[in-house]
């Protein structure tokens, strides 16, 4: 006890040492010279103008088209006009029209006592006010003023470690069911499949339900339609493997063909739009803290996967028949139940990942996802569960899932090509899975 | 030529001064081991004795940190299990390594196959193989497939296999657990002609009835150390148990002072196809009923019956006169039935799940409220039996698989006492486990009675029948042949007559 025992350590916290080193190594790869252009940012370079300069100077406002680019020219312009400084223009566009602004200001002769920009204008007024001080002497005493930069890693910024969330919640919401499915020592390769059919029906129900205008309780509708009937089919697979005991991985290799099939059918493989941008809610919007709304609805979801799969008699009993089901059956656990319990479960879940797709891009296409099958099983798996069943754990999966959403994401800042990607990821799978059998080997060289 | 005074003869074998240690524990301490060739030597000692460990030294699975082994006085360095076979040492593991779906020619020269230019000479392998069987005369098809066969002749076939391997000095772990009485006496039959050839034997049981008729000396461990080896004509079984359990056990078998009150459990007409054919008995409350016969006579069938492991086609079951209906487990657990099956690790226990899980797995209505599971109240209900019936475990967080065979029995037991059985089936109770804990299966089997429950002990160990039961079923081809009312007055015999009538009428 007072040894500190590394290998239970290892075994607890493995996953998240990796993802934590993950984020330590693509932060430090994407540090970069940061330059605010936030309405905090313009407020604080009008103040350090108003320092500077005296009132009723003369001053230029920079900036470039996109982003927050327009926010923080109008906000810098409205404070430095508040603070009596006089502002000749405010520019909001590409280099050229700056150019064309500034040399208008020349011709004029008015005297100009600074540009005020954003770090891209600021950059074009650096090298090139020395050539039009040259042609224009009313430019001699001009400041440039920019924003205080600073280093911060592209990585770790809010926007993109949410993105990262959101572009994972689909794949770790599916996750939970596929994390119990092989805890029961099953699989599940319908997923992907039924992501594809749960969008279509839904867009198909919605636009049937909802013709050219459809309502809110139309989408809705449409919503529970496709969950409902992913669900039903869970049911039917897990039917397949305890009735008929089919194994798993046929039975759902057989729902995959079937699921795929039938969605570019019901759909004439073409995407269906919906008619009404209020769908674009789930996969779009953000009401919850700033959190994106898959984003909230995965974690709650995990929360509620958590405390079942730890505190409830349902998860005892999944464990128990993914440990050894004929023992399990024997102390008067319903063994067939509870395989069909996670195989429905999961139906729903793919259903429900497969609303939150065809939300996000408010339309339901057949051709989504492709493959996510083998990216749900690669979170479960790198998340420690084991495909001998019996040992795994919910958070272990939603670690899993973020460390190929951070792997995935980190490449993509990093320019590493997309062949390349894949590579890499399968390297990843490779490795987790190796510190699992290493954590079994120590693990069983302690027991002696 | 047969070796009559084996003692005189330079030992195959001599193993000295073996030390082992892993993480934390040391499994041998200085462990010496003798084997001339034609005898049987029997090696004796307690679960956790070291027994296995020191086998697996011999088969180069493990390495000693001290000690020398020596074949035929030449010291040898075993550090891997090809070069164990190769010095002509083979070890028959209580699990087989046989293919099933190979044939018995093809296990038998896996590795070493007969052949010119990568072709296998199919006759001349057969021819060899024939002529092992003839030596250790046996008549097992030479092309059946290894999975068509029965347990005892897979096992033989894994001798046959080592003797192709050439080897001197033979192995057997436990090799009679699964074997019922017959079969055991065809292996017995396999060992003295072994022995007569000159070869080896460590014979490694915990059935000391079969150490008495087939072993020449028996060496004896006890927590890691070598304490004797002696002959065994100087031997009795109280001394065999004393010299194992460090102390002297008086009794093997603790008495009970309970008169069987009235009938609990009626069964009548129990059928399920040919394995059980209208089996109909009663049960008292405190009566501890022994059920016995040869493996396959259906008795652990009948018993899977009751509990609704497997679906009956007739007959109807009674517990304190009312009519049960059992269509599964389940339906059989809340009626108060329970079953502690014979093979605990793959039916008994999840055994990489927490002790404190596999007790509650039966008994999880009572601790949750709503779906949530109260597990402060469930661990205070493990702990009452952890005093109760001395469970040694470190915490309920321990993960099953480390725990003893005896413990695992308790746990099992206790999970089924919480959940307020009332009918308690054992089958082979005791099996694998040492008999220092076989004795306090026993006297817990005896608390049961006396707290008026009902109980079905299943065992092919017939002293443990005799000396167990109030009253003794025999079966045998799915049929009750007899009852035993006196088994303490029976002998062996008596039982085995039962158990072969069939057998009998029909020959």
């Amino acid at each position: 006890m007072k040894n500190f025992n590394y290998v239970q350590f290892l075994f607890d916290y493995g996953t998240l040492i990796i993802l934590a080193g993950l984020c330590c190594w693509f932060s430090y790869v994407t540090i970069e010279e940061q330059s605010p252009t936030s309405t905090r940012a313009a407020e604080l370079l009008a103040n350090e103008i108003k320092m500077d300069v005296p009132a009723g100077s003369n001053i230029i406002v920079l900036s470039r088209q996109g982003g927050e680019g327009e926010r923080f020219a109008e906000a810098l312009t409205e404070k430095l006009l508040k603070s009596g400084i006089n502002v000749n223009s405010t520019i909001i566009g590409q280099p050229v029209d700056a150019r064309k602004a500034l040399e208008e200001l020349g011709i004029n002769g008015t005297t100009l006592h600074g540009i005020a920009a954003d770090k891209h204008m600021a950059n074009f007024a650096n090298s090139n006010l020395k050539k039009l001080s040259e042609s224009y002497p009313n430019f001699t005493k001009t400041i440039i003023f920019q924003p205080k930069s600073y280093l911060w890693p592209n990585f770790l910024k809010r926007e993109n470690l949410l993105n990262i969330m959101k572009q994972i919640s689909v794949v770790a919401i599916i996750a939970i069911g596929m994390t119990m499915i092989i805890i029961t020592a099953g699989i599940d390769l319908s997923v992907g499949s039924l992501i594809a059919f749960s969008g279509v029906i839904t867009a198909l129900a919605i636009q049937s339900v909802g013709g050219e205008n459809p309502l809110t309780w139309h989408l809705w509708l449409g919503a529970i339609s496709g969950i409902v009937i992913c669900g039903l089919i869970g049911f039917f697979t897990g039917g397949l493997v305890t009735i008929f005991r089919i194994p798993a991985f046929i039975a759902t290799l057989g729902i995959m063909f079937i699921a795929k099939g039938l969605a570019f059918i019901f759909s004439d493989s073409a995407p269906i739009p919906v008619a009404n941008e209020a769908f674009g809610w789930l996969g779009r919007g953000r009401n919850f803290f700033g959190l994106p709304n898959s984003v909230a609805l995965m974690l709650g979801l995990y929360a509620i996967a958590h405390i079942t799969m730890t505190r409830t008699s349902i998860g005892r009993y999944i464990y128990a028949v993914g440990g050894n089901p004929e023992a399990a059956r024997l102390s008067g656990v319903p063994v067939k139940w509870i395989l069909v319990f996670v195989y429905t479960l999961t139906g729903i879940l793919a259903g429900l990942g497969g609303v939150m797709e065809a939300s996000l891009h408010i339309t339901g296409d057949p051709k989504s996802g492709d493959l996510v099958e083998l990216k749900v099983i690669a979170a479960v798996v790198v998340g420690g569960t084991s495909l001998a069943g019996g040992q795994g754990r919910i958070l272990g999966t939603l670690i899993g899932a973020f460390i190929i959403a951070v792997i995935n994401n980190g490449m993509n800042l990093t320019g590493v090509e997309s062949h390349m990607q894949k590579v890499i990821y399968g390297a990843v799978i490779l490795i987790a899975v190796l510190i699992d059998q290493l954590k079994i080997h120590l693990l069983k060289l302690k027991k002696y | 030529m047969p070796m009559t005074d084996a003692a005189s003869k330079t030992p195959i074998l001599r193993m000295r001064g073996i030390q082992k240690s892993f993480p934390g524990v040391k499994a041998l301490k200085g462990v010496d081991l003798t084997l001339y060739p034609g005898e049987a030597l029997a090696l004796l000692g307690e679960n956790g004795a070291g027994k296995s460990t020191l086998i697996k030294i011999l088969g180069g699975a493990h390495q000693p940190d001290e000690g020398i082994i020596e074949i035929n006085n030449q010291p040898i360095n075993i550090s891997t299990p090809q070069i164990a076979q190769d010095s002509g040492i083979g070890i028959i593991y209580q699990e087989f390594n046989l293919i099933p779906f190979l044939s018995v020619r093809e296990n038998i020269f896996l590795g070493q196959e007969k052949s010119r230019i990568s072709f296998i000479q199919k006759s001349k392998e057969e021819t060899m193989a024939k002529k092992l069987f003839d030596r250790i005369g046996t008549n097992i098809p030479i092309n059946a497939e290894c999975n068509s066969l029965s347990v005892a002749q897979q096992q033989i076939v894994e001798i046959a296999k080592t003797l192709a391997q050439d080897a001197r000095i033979i192995v057997m772990d436990e090799p009679s657990a699964a074997l019922s009485p017959r079969e055991t006496e065809g292996l017995f039959n396999v060992i003295s002609e072994l022995k007569s050839q000159g070869i080896g034997v460590i014979y490694i049981s915990h059935r000391l009835d079969e150490i008495f008729r087939i072993a020449d000396r028996v060496t004896f461990l006890r927590d890691g150390q070598y304490i004797d080896t002696i002959s065994i004509n100087d031997l009795t079984r109280e001394k065999m148990i004393e010299l194992m359990v460090g102390r002297s056990l008086k009794n093997e078998f603790p008495k009970r002072d309970m008169i069987p009150g009235k009938i609990r459990l009626r069964v009548s007409q129990l059928s399920q196809g040919d394995n059980v054919r209208d089996v109909s008995f009663n049960i008292k409350s405190g009566e501890v009923l022994g059920l016995t016969g040869l493996i396959g006579a259906g008795r652990t069938e009948a018993a899977r019956l009751l509990f609704g492991a497997d679906s009956i086609s007739s007959g109807k079951l009674e517990l304190d006169g009312k009519k049960l209906t059992i269509k599964n487990p389940r339906d059989a657990i809340k009626q108060g039935i329970c079953l502690l099956t014979e093979d605990r690790k793959t039916q008994g226990l999840i055994l990489n799940q927490t002790i404190q899980e596999n007790f509650s797995l039966p008994n999880l209505s009572q601790f949750c409220s709503w779906f949530f599971i109260r597990r402060k109240d469930e661990s205070k209900a493990l702990s009452y039996y952890i005093n109760q019936i001395k469970i040694k475990i470190t915490s309920g967080n321990q993960v099953a698989n480390t725990l003893s065979g005896g413990n695992q029995q308790k746990v099992v037991i206790s999970k089924w006492l919480q959940r307020n059985a009332e009918v308690f089936i054992f089958d082979e109770p005791t099996r694998g486990i040492d008999v220092g804990a076989k004795f306090e299966i026993y006297q817990l089997i005896n608390k049961l009675a006396k707290m008026g429950k009902a109980i079905l002990m299943i065992s092919s160990e017939l002293p443990e029948i005799l000396g167990m039961s109030d009253r003794v079923l025999v079966m045998n081809e799915g049929q009750i042949t007899g009852e035993i009312t006196n088994p303490s007055a029976a002998t062996q015999e008596d039982v085995m007559k039962l158990a072969t009538k069939r057998d009998q009428m029909a020959a």
